[in-house]
């Protein structure tokens, strides 16, 4: 035990340098945005930038649209994702090393070539553009992140828990229900985290896909930066960090259950 | 057996879904139509005029910089990550929390956010936006990525392991090579590769921190392309050309590795 206390003390500096980093690159930056949202042009305090937003229906309806297109995308992928990467997971182990590295070789073509490439897709299924086609697009660019981290839990998880349910009569559904899914559900969380953020604050992929008919948030946002409003622009950006801090709080509770959860066996 | 099939099939039509974006773009690179989903009879001409580097100078260049920015940044993060996430395994709870905390926020804020705000801070320092600044600013959102895939690793290792190697004798350093590395190394590998994919997929991130000075990448090339109403078609040959390479490169690591597990 002593020994182990000694090896966590040696370890635990190991974090600092990534700390380091995170502080100047993630936090203080994190912070500008703040202090932009909440001053002028001419750096005195001021809630203009937000009185702006609520004032703008058009902007805020963007907003509760792209958490819509967001939350189907993340489903969506959960959905399709899930039984591929269990089904990765139980195959044998250098047939599914090579699916999972099939799974992330379309990543490797660049995200506006592969854009457009679903427009010229739905167009030779003779498909309308639009949401359907946004989903599709938001699906199809996210879904690896779904899979991977879903597969490394399910394929480091010890099989003994499957056979001693079925030993103690479980059927295949419970066992699945009871036993795979609660314990994978740290790749679930992660993979919720690696799809929802992303897909709110896509823009290109939107213009692309929908023929310039469909606005989401991160568009907006894009566009005030562009044309040197950094005050709104990071008033926006703010409101989209509230969302993710709620999102977080959510996903940090699910993560905390489901650890407990691995535990109890 | 059925449920065997089924299940396969399943894998493959997924898979052929994925792939047939890519299939079209690799089709429509041997016709020089201008515009995608055109076909105007076989031809090699896009192939020609992309070995023609004289034409498309700016291009080349372009890739040149995404593959080194991509280098650069899935290397320094991979090794960052790796390191962080043995630190962080090793943090009491709460201080293990906040640090978890903070690895997910370039991964939560998403693209937009993490380029606007560390557009602002290369504003503010009043530093010139170029490579290093892309390089900087990949390397932020690569590295959760990494710890991400490497955390799971350790926390299904099973602690007896480590002691167990103390025990036998082993240093704590040796401990952690022979014992700790060899049981993250795919989290490790798998990060790399993520953090590969994402920087070179990157654009958002990308178009907020290159500044000027008519740096340009992949992504920041088509966009600007795409603005302009066509898109270059050599972008169609390049890519298919991108893609077979990066799929013999993987098919060849991965019978290398088969042959390497097998004696």
């Amino acid at each position: 035990m002593n020994k182990l206390r000694l090896f966590f003390l040696s370890r635990r500096s190991w974090t600092l340098p990534y700390l380091i980093f995170s502080i100047i690159f993630v936090i203080v930056p994190l912070l500008l945005i703040v202090v932009y949202a909440f001053t002028d042009d001419a750096g005195r305090m001021t809630l203009e930038n937000f009185r702006k937003f609520l004032a703008h229906p058009e902007a805020v309806n963007t907003f509760i649209y792209s958490i819509g297109i967001a939350i189907l995308t993340t489903i969506g992928c959960i959905v399709l994702g899930y039984p591929a990467a269990w089904i990765l997971s139980r195959s044998n182990s250098s047939y599914s090393r090579t699916l999972i590295l099939l799974f992330i070789l379309p990543m490797w073509v660049n995200i506006l070539i592969r854009t457009l490439a679903t427009v010229a897709l739905f167009d030779f299924a003779s498909l309308p553009l639009g949401e359907g086609a946004l989903i599709f697009g938001m699906i199809y660019n996210f879904i690896p992140f779904m899979i991977y981290p879903i597969y490394n839990t399910l394929q480091k998880m010890d099989p003994s828990y499957v056979e001693a349910a079925q030993d103690l009569g479980a059927n295949s559904f419970q066992v699945f229900w009871k036993v795979v899914f609660p314990l994978s559900m740290p790749g679930v969380v992660s993979g919720i985290m690696m799809v929802f953020m992303p897909t709110i604050s896509t823009f290109a992929i939107a213009e692309l896909l929908t023929m310039n008919n469909i606005k989401l948030f991160g568009t907006t946002i894009q566009e005030n930066i562009n044309n040197s409003m950094w005050n709104y622009g990071a008033a926006l950006s703010l409101i989209m960090l509230f969302l993710i801090a709620a999102t977080s709080l959510f996903s940090s509770d699910e993560k905390s259950d489901s650890e407990k959860g691995g535990q109890v066996w | 057996m059925v449920k065997k099939v089924l299940m396969q099939t399943y894998l493959w039509v997924l898979l052929l879904l994925l792939y047939a974006p890519i299939l079209i773009i690799v089709i429509y690179s041997f016709t020089d139509a201008k515009v995608l989903g055109n076909w105007t009879g076989f031809s090699l001409k896009l192939y020609r005029s992309l070995c023609n580097t004289g034409a498309h100078h700016s291009l080349m260049n372009a890739l040149i910089n995404t593959i080194a920015i991509a280098f650069i940044a899935a290397t320094v993060s991979t090794l960052l990550g790796s390191v962080a996430a043995i630190g962080i395994y090793n943090l009491r709870a709460r201080s293990r929390k906040a640090m978890g905390f903070i690895n997910t926020i370039p991964i939560l804020n998403g693209d937009i956010i993490t380029g606007i705000s560390l557009f602002l801070l290369f504003v503010s320092l009043g530093i010139t936006q170029g490579f290093t600044t892309v390089v900087l600013a990949h390397i932020t959102f690569c590295t959760p990525y990494v710890v991400l895939s490497v955390l799971p690793r350790l926390k299904q290792m099973n602690p007896n392991l480590y002691e167990a190697a103390l025990d036998l004798g082993a240093t704590p350093m040796q401990a952690l090579w022979k014992v700790i590395i060899p049981e993250i190394r795919p989290g490790m590998v798998s990060g790399f590769l993520l953090a590969l994919t994402i920087s070179i997929d990157d654009f958002a991130v990308t178009v907020f921190t290159i500044g000027n000075q008519g740096l340009e990448t992949l992504s920041t090339y088509i966009y600007a392309d795409a603005r302009k109403g066509g898109l270059t078609p050599e972008l169609r040959p390049l890519s298919a050309v991108i893609f077979v390479v990066i799929l013999v490169l993987l098919i060849i690591i991965n019978r290398r590795a088969d042959k390497a597990k097998n004696k």
